[in-house]
């Protein structure tokens, strides 16, 4: 294995630094969190230009919404309706429990068709998966195909963004990345000239390639077929090439009408990037002659979401990732910070069901503004399912015990209202009297903000004086 | 009518001015406005950090202070939609009638007292922060997420005023990022996020940041502290409340 293999592989299993410290180094460099936010929010403006094109986007919006709570609602039967039709149409059909088994399957036909060079677009699923640091371990080269994906694979760095793998990237950046890895001249960052490079170096990969892995948008009952949206063809590209195409699913990526598709397609790219519909939507039915195609449906925890009342709806994403765009948070904080596969506010809500530990900052990374939830082609709740895991990991310990000690102590004191306007009152004090005592370096709102006033007399205290008379009788 | 005043903690301890100017406004149109002396706070600190197990004593010394009144009132659409969302009792009644009759301010003039004309001056030019928890929690005004008519109640009220100019900044209803404890478990990003609301501000040269919710301007009042900007931070309610009583706030 070469060392960048190795370095891959360490990459994607490090011990990740929690949210708030590692939205701080990010934070540290103002300028490129200031150009990451507005580029992200032109992103989000976009977005708004498009839906205000259509009078019917919120009952869109609510009609993919009820689509999905209907279909979650019958999940089992139109997969098993999906799979006949899959199957009908000449596709192999496999089930994948976990990662893990995903992993195999996908290793297994690898080596069952002696296939060494493997191309693959986007799908946040194999990330989720850690594919393709586990296909490296075996020996098998997979080239991503999606251009920002390519661009941080070359940096053995993850996506940042389930949409724009590499928007923490600017163009200077991948013109150093193309000089390393690609040959191309230093310090040009021609953006036609770096995208030419690209179009050239992945022209050969597809070529070379034996087999192509996909993800799924779309995986339609009625018909056992599946729609793979892109914006640059890539998928199509591999598919098409290939002698094997492998399409991987989460088992929340099926709807029940091909009729349906008229509604997510509407849905997705405009909620994605202001598209009026993705450059390629592609829908797949079987294999073409000497062709094997194969989907693989992958549960990996989606069914304990299920199970889970308050959190179940979170399977209705379509991985749109107007969320992350309109996210105030995740635009000044950066993907890597969500050190998952899946970021932003919907990562927050998904992840700690993979791991609850792992991700118990996560449902904190958020001031439960709302926006995210407004923008949401499906109607997910997101900051109400935030609000919601916050409960559960502090039910489950896994919030700082620190923090709860204080949560405690603040909790007696506001319930004791004698107690409350003694400690008011004391505080305020040491606030006038003592103030290096609360601005000191101990005081995270000190840091870069100045402490409120504090007045000698609380509302309280003016409204006894006030009424002193009338009140005494 | 029977108004119960709920003043949020940090506003009693903090910012009387925008609980004096809350009464004498509520006063000013009628209301027979009472102050629950037993009142401390609604539990939501405690609830958003995950624990609103915690938040019971403060439920029942919520339910104890307002039973008996027709409204409660509060200058802060977050606390108030805390109590609306999340308060819990025994007395399921109770508790029932307190989060369907409890109002942020700017809602209760516009909604139940149906105020159409304000006696205020205020003769500055203000810009308009946009709390998160009013708009989207208790749809205070449209969202720029939405396919949606527009409108606002906090703007409809301030258009009511004389001499005011009101001016809105470029991104119209970005989060500040006080967002509770995030201002101090996320200072970076919460910090962050004050500074650009204020660059925008400051853009339309504006004297007064002015919000219905005081916790987002502490945070942003705390920003411009320390940068030493000349713009100050005005709930609305003052702005409101204005020209009825010459009451200076006695932290200006």
């Amino acid at each position: 294995m070469s060392d960048l293999d190795q370095n891959h592989i360490n990459t994607m299993t490090k011990k990740a630094v929690a949210h708030a410290a590692a939205a701080e180094a990010f934070i540290g460099d103002e300028e490129r969190t200031d150009w990451h936010d507005e580029t992200l929010w032109f992103v989000r403006h976009k977005r708004d230009l498009a839906v205000n094109q259509l009078p019917e986007w919120e009952q869109l919006r609510e009609q993919a919404s009820r689509i999905k709570d209907h279909t979650l609602s019958n999940l089992d039967k139109y997969l098993m309706e999906f799979e006949k039709n899959a199957l009908t149409n000449g596709v192999q059909v496999h089930w994948a429990v976990d990662a893990q088994a995903h992993n195999d399957i996908i290793l297994d036909l690898i080596k069952k068709n002696g296939v060494d060079r493997v191309v693959k677009s986007k799908s946040m699923l194999t990330e989720e998966c850690h594919l393709n640091p586990f296909l490296l371990k075996q020996g098998v080269e997979v080239v991503d195909t999606d251009l920002g994906e390519r661009i941080v694979q070359f940096r053995d760095e993850p996506p940042s963004h389930i949409v724009l793998p590499a928007i923490h990237l600017k163009k200077q950046d991948v013109s150093e990345t193309f000089h390393q890895h690609l040959g191309t001249e230093k310090g040009n960052n021609d953006p036609q000239y770096l995208t030419e490079a690209a179009r050239q170096h992945l022209r050969n990969k597809f070529v070379e390639s034996q087999l192509a892995i996909t993800g799924v948008n779309f995986a339609v009952a009625e018909t056992g077929g599946f729609v793979v949206c892109t914006n640059e063809g890539n998928a199509d590209m591999g598919a098409h090439a290939a002698a094997v195409h492998i399409a991987c699913m989460g088992i929340e990526k099926i709807i029940p009408k091909a009729e349906h598709l008229g509604v997510f397609l509407r849905l997705l790219a405009r909620s994605a990037t202001g598209q009026p519909v993705t450059t390629y939507s592609s829908h797949f039915h079987r294999p073409r002659a000497g062709q094997q195609m194969h989907i693989v449906i992958v549960d990996n925890g989606r069914t304990r979401q299920l199970g889970r009342p308050d959190f179940r709806n979170s399977l209705k994403c379509i991985r749109c990732a107007a969320c992350f765009n309109t996210c105030p948070v995740y635009r000044r904080s950066g993907g890597h910070s969500y050190h998952t596969a899946v970021a932003g506010p919907i990562g927050a809500i998904l992840n700690p069901n993979l791991d609850m530990k792992a991700n118990a900052d996560l449902p904190f990374a958020s001031t439960l503004c709302g926006s995210c939830t407004n923008v949401c082609p499906v109607k997910i709740d997101i900051h109400q399912q935030l609000w919601k895991w916050r409960q559960v990991l502090a039910e489950e310990g896994f919030v700082d015990p620190s923090k709860k000690i204080g949560m405690k102590g603040m909790a007696f004191v506001l319930a004791h209202p004698d107690l409350y306007r003694f400690a008011g009152k004391m505080g305020r004090w040491v606030m006038r009297a003592v103030p290096g005592l609360v601005n000191n370096k101990l005081n995270l709102w000190f840091k870069q903000r100045d402490m409120p006033a504090a007045p000698k007399q609380s509302f309280r205290d003016w409204y006894l004086d006030k009424n002193k008379h009338s009140l005494k009788k | 009518m029977k108004v119960g005043l709920f003043v949020p903690c940090y506003i009693d301890q903090f910012y009387p001015s925008v609980a004096i100017a809350t009464l004498q406004l509520l006063e000013k149109f009628g209301c027979e406005v009472v102050f629950p002396l037993g009142q401390t706070c609604c539990g939501q600190p405690m609830a958003n950090s995950g624990f609103a197990n915690l938040a019971t004593g403060c439920d029942n010394n919520f339910v104890k202070n307002f039973v008996g009144v027709d409204f409660i009132v509060s200058p802060s659409g977050s606390c108030v939609l805390h109590v609306k969302e999340h308060l819990k009792h025994p007395d399921k009644e109770k508790a029932q009638f307190i989060r369907e009759h409890i109002y942020e301010l700017t809602e209760f003039l516009i909604d139940v007292l149906q105020v159409e004309t304000l006696p205020a001056t205020f003769p500055h030019k203000v810009g308009l922060h946009v709390s998160c928890h009013g708009q989207r929690g208790l749809n205070l005004s449209s969202m720029s997420e939405l396919v949606a008519p527009e409108f606002s109640k906090p703007e409809k009220l301030l258009s009511m005023v004389a001499g005011l100019e009101l001016t809105k900044p470029k991104r119209v209803d970005e989060c500040c990022g006080f967002g509770g404890t995030f201002c101090v478990f996320e200072e970076a990003v919460s910090v962050k996020m004050g500074k650009d609301r204020i660059i925008e501000h400051e853009a339309n040269e504006i004297e007064y940041i002015t919000g219905a919710d005081t916790s987002c301007l502490m945070h942003l009042e705390g920003i411009l502290k320390r940068k030493g900007s000349m713009v100050q931070t005005i709930h609305i309610a003052e702005i409101l409340n204005s020209d009825l009583v010459p009451f200076k706030a006695e932290r200006s």
